[in-house]
């Protein structure tokens, strides 16, 4: 069977769909540089889990 | 279904998808030309702030308010389709075109600004993201959806919007506000009617039809050159007084000297001239004045920017 000759909106089509990919995983590149930078700064303090509840407080003392 | 319909309906569907928008198209809606202006704004206003960023924060800034004015001007187009079909000027833009649904337009609009307010909130501060929504707010609900079709003094409102940027680089940078900020907004909202105004007068049929109360169409030309000569005496007050702030230094006060003079020079022009001069040189005066008011804004903000760079080095500044 012969292939379908490439439409001039195939193109575009394609030239979309490739810019949308590429806008997403530039956007996941960013959102983890800016992710690391937030943590590695100095006034960054990681949020304290181990007193949030007085049963888990209980449970860990028995 | 007869293959003479069935190859009806894909012809039929064939010539809508000979419309079919591009990636451009979709990038048009975002205004790239405003946006580029956004984007030198408020980067200036970013690095004019007296406090350190991490570049991969500013970066983060200055993208998201982007994105953000960007998003505005999807939401204007949306809303202005009808006037932008009747306009020269924008008939040429992606809905009035027929390459993008309006309604996608909206869509793009809305997830862009809720995107671009809560990124920046969570790169920077909350004032900030706060401060873009209250923009992007203002631009499309004050300025597109109330005012441009209500009163002459549309530009006038309108150009606060336009001047936030350098305000939310700023308030990114220190999380506060101050009054520098604020002559960096006051900047670009005095030059915004003066740089619109002389547009107007020589792209004049186009508001007319278009039904827009620009001033031009409601108080006359000759008060629109009036108008134009009163606001160019008064941003050059404000521009030449911003060169003793905290901002300013000798640099900016050196360009702000120059660019005033000319532009000064540009308004007595236009407000010599009358119709007919204009008409027999195709209104080369009010043509020159608008693009300088290209290179007045740029230089102003530049002159800043070189003054905040120098500063470490204990140059810029006074």
């Amino acid at each position: 069977m012969a292939l379908r000759k490439e439409h001039d909106l195939h193109k575009r089509r394609f030239g979309r769909n490739l810019g949308v990919g590429l806008l997403l995983g530039s956007f996941v590149v960013l959102v983890l540089a800016l992710t690391m930078v937030k943590v590695t700064s100095n006034g960054f303090q990681f949020p304290n889990t181990q007193s949030s509840t007085p049963s888990s407080t209980q449970s860990d003392q028995n | 279904m007869s293959d003479a319909s069935i190859n009806a309906s894909t012809l039929r569907d064939e010539i809508s998808r000979e419309d079919e928008a591009s990636f451009g198209d979709y990038f048009a809606l975002l205004k790239p030309r405003v946006m580029s202006l956004v984007v030198f704004t408020a980067f200036v206003g970013l690095l004019a702030a007296p406090v350190g960023v991490h570049p991969v924060i500013g970066f983060c800034a200055v993208l998201f308010i982007a994105i953000g004015g960007g998003a505005s001007g999807a939401l204007n187009m949306w809303w202005d389709a009808d006037i932008d079909q009747v306009m020269k000027r924008t008939k040429g833009r992606p809905i009035p075109a027929g390459k993008v649904e309006a309604g996608e337009a909206l869509s793009l609009g809305l997830a862009l600004s809720g995107l671009s307010v809560i990124m920046l909130a969570l790169a920077t501060n909350i004032f900030a993201g706060a401060f873009l929504a209250f923009t992007i707010f203002f631009y499309v609900v004050v300025y597109t959806m109330w005012l441009k079709r209500a009163t002459p003094q549309n530009i006038v409102i309108g150009g606060a919007a336009g001047a936030f940027p350098p305000v939310i680089g700023w308030i990114a940078a220190t999380g506060t506000m101050s009054v520098e900020p604020w002559l960096m907004f006051a900047l670009t909202f005095m030059w915004t009617p003066p740089h619109f105004w002389a547009l107007a007068l020589f792209m004049r049929s186009d508001y007319d039809d278009a039904g827009v109360p620009m001033l031009t169409v409601t108080h006359g030309r000759r008060a629109t050159r009036v108008h134009i000569l009163v606001y160019t005496i008064l941003l050059a007050l404000l521009a030449i007084g911003t060169a003793f702030s905290g901002i300013g230094g000798p640099i900016y006060l050196a360009v702000a000297v120059v660019m005033n003079a000319l532009f000064l020079l540009g308004a007595w022009k236009i407000f010599r001239r009358n119709e007919d001069n204009s008409e027999e040189d195709n209104f080369k005066a009010e043509r020159s004045f608008f693009k300088l008011s290209l290179l007045y804004l740029f230089l102003h903000f530049g002159a800043i920017l070189v003054e905040a760079l120098l500063k470490p080095y204990g140059l810029g500044g006074w």
